[in-house]
């Protein structure tokens, strides 16, 4: 269970933010400066400043209603900023849509499971492949020989991508039938199968024990590894936070209190007095 | 024979009313509205078929398609002009749009085309079939209505099960917010369900003014409002539920305007539609949702 990944030595991309040394050759996945949003006259993020490497796993955390997810949504543009800027593959996304920043690269999963439950597992993650399935309507409906050639593609590469898992014998099962650890698991499927280059997990152990949180942790730097992808993950375990995060930002009312890597952040005054409380104040 | 007779002409007049309700159904799983404009879609599309032929002397099978694409186009304009910017509004907002965009083209209609009734020319001709040494004759229109209804079907289960626009519409129908993470584009979604349901109300229409050949501004409210009925009563948001509810009411109301009475026939068909309601308020076809807690 206490795995730790190699710690990385974190180096400063053109602004001041920092990203692992072995990523520095190519610019950030995911860089924010200043990213704030404004909920009428209530401040939820603000001057979100922080920059992901090529094939990092990073860690947002921090107490409930500190604006994790708020921050999930913002780079997936389901909100739009009220300040600031996130550059995706150093392309600035602030006139994009959500549609187009997940073709662009940003895909993820949802705090409470959002699967489409009345389909198969398999075609929750065609879904996923979506955008990468080339057929005409027409080709569709009277089953052209393009249709079943496309077909096959997206049928194979839905088995491989849910035998990451080892889901695959599951795929014709209904996903709203699936016990809630596999649910999750199908969702981090689903949207690996978009193909992104950024993956944004929102609380991807919640509800698991711990023997699931330890595959979980296995899988999550398994998928690092195979697809060479950045990972940010939302996240309350900490074994699993501290195990596999290379980086780990903590967010306290909508603001960065903390940033750095694992040994960092543990050692870090302004951070265990956010999760504790200040030391003698009773 | 003539129960036989009287069947015949129920399944085909349900066939229309599930051609209608198949639209009313669509939209609603997708884009979670009702959407009373949809009977007078129909009346458009029975209009602009009729003046093809008519005034321009058009062949019926022109008529049709020239209804279909002008059909297709005002779907997307409605949903574009009226119910896009209403996305995020409260149900109750949409729908009182939706029933005024369905006052809109009726008014609309009768300035353009006036309130005096036409005769619309049936598109197959009036002859028949003549089985069992003429006991029983079955009209092309019937024919043609029921064989149309059977093909949309076919065709349109297919096009939701095995294209990407179909898993896509059925995915939006599950969790918009979800799907539009996934990359699928929900608007282009919603406006290609209009179209589709828009398509399919032209047909509807042609077919009815064949089968029923008088046309006025009002036409299409009625079996609209059947439509949705035999939507509700399959269970709606279901395409299968649709075929099945459209097809029943069709045979109940002929059977009540058979064996019961002419003017009570409607009064039966929206009864049996409470009594199914009463028993299982999802419709036939339609899935429970169960609340989790």
């Amino acid at each position: 269970m206490n795995k730790r990944l190699p710690p990385v030595k974190l180096v400063p991309v053109p602004s001041t933010n920092l990203i692992p040394e072995r990523d520095a050759g190519s610019p950030p996945i995911l860089e924010c400066r200043h990213l704030g949003i404004d909920f009428g006259g209530l401040t939820a993020v603000s001057d979100f400043d922080m920059a992901i490497g090529r094939t990092e796993i990073a860690g947002l955390i921090g107490p409930n209603g500190a604006g994790k997810t708020t921050v999930f949504n913002l780079l997936t543009k389901v909100y739009q900023p009220t300040r600031g800027s996130i550059l995706l593959n150093g392309q600035e996304t602030s006139r994009m849509t959500t549609v187009q920043v997940n073709r662009a690269g940003i895909a993820r999963t949802f705090q409470n499971i959002r699967l489409f439950d009345n389909l198969t597992v398999e075609d929750n993650v065609k879904l996923g492949l979506h955008n990468h399935i080339n057929y005409g309507m027409w080709s569709g409906i009277f089953r052209l020989p393009k249709y079943w050639k496309e077909e096959k593609a997206a049928h194979e590469r839905s088995l491989d991508l849910l035998s990451i898992f080892e889901m695959a014998d599951l795929a014709n099962v209904k996903a709203g039938s699936l016990p809630y650890g596999a649910q999750r698991r199908l969702e981090i499927v689903r949207a690996l199968a978009t193909g992104p280059s950024l993956l944004l997990l929102d609380e991807p152990a919640a509800g698991m024990n711990p023997s699931e949180t330890a595959e979980l942790m296995d899988n999550i730097v398994k998928i690092r590894d195979t697809f060479q992808i950045a990972i940010l993950l939302i996240e309350h375990d900490m074994n699993l936070v501290m195990g596999i995060c290379e980086t780990i930002c903590v967010l306290n009312f909508g603001q960065i209190i903390a940033k750095g890597t694992p040994e960092q952040i543990t050692n870090n005054p302004v951070v265990i007095e956010a999760y504790l409380g200040k030391k003698g104040e009773e | 024979m003539t129960f036989l007779s009287f069947l015949i002409s129920g399944i085909s007049l349900g066939s229309i009313y599930a051609i209608i309700a198949l639209g009313y159904t669509m939209v609603y799983g997708i884009a979670k509205m009702l959407n009373f404009a949809h009977g007078d879609v129909i009346m458009v599309g029975a209009y602009i078929c009729f003046y093809a032929m008519s005034s321009f002397g058009l062949p019926p099978v022109v008529g049709i398609l020239l209804a279909v694409v002008a059909c297709t186009v005002l779907g997307m304009v409605i949903e574009r002009l009226a119910y896009k910017p209403l996305r995020m509004a409260p149900s109750l907002a949409v729908l009182i749009t939706a029933i005024g965009v369905s006052y809109f083209l009726q008014n609309s209609a009768q300035l353009l085309w006036s309130t005096n009734p036409k005769v619309f020319p049936s598109v197959v001709g009036n002859d028949g079939l003549k089985l069992f040494g003429g006991e029983l004759s079955i009209s092309y229109v019937t024919i043609t209505t029921i064989l149309t209804c059977l093909v949309i079907m076919v065709v349109l289960v297919s096009f939701t099960n095995h294209t990407r626009m179909g898993k896509a519409m059925r995915a939006c129908s599950e969790d918009k917010g979800a799907a539009e993470l996934m990359g699928i584009n929900v608007d282009t979604t919603i406006s290609v369900t209009f179209a589709i349901g828009s398509a399919l109300a032209a047909v509807a229409g042609v077919l009815l003014c064949s089968a029923y050949p008088m046309l006025v501004p009002t036409t299409g409210s009625m079996p609209g409002i059947k439509a949705f009925t035999a939507a509700v009563f399959g269970g709606i948001g279901s395409i299968p539920g649709a075929l099945l509810g459209g097809l029943l009411l069709g045979i109940i109301e002929i059977f009540a305007k058979a064996y019961i009475s002419t003017q009570m026939s409607d009064a039966v068909v929206f009864a049996v539609l409470i009594v199914v309601l009463l028993v299982k308020p999802t419709g036939l076809l339609g899935k429970t949702i169960r609340e989790k807690v």
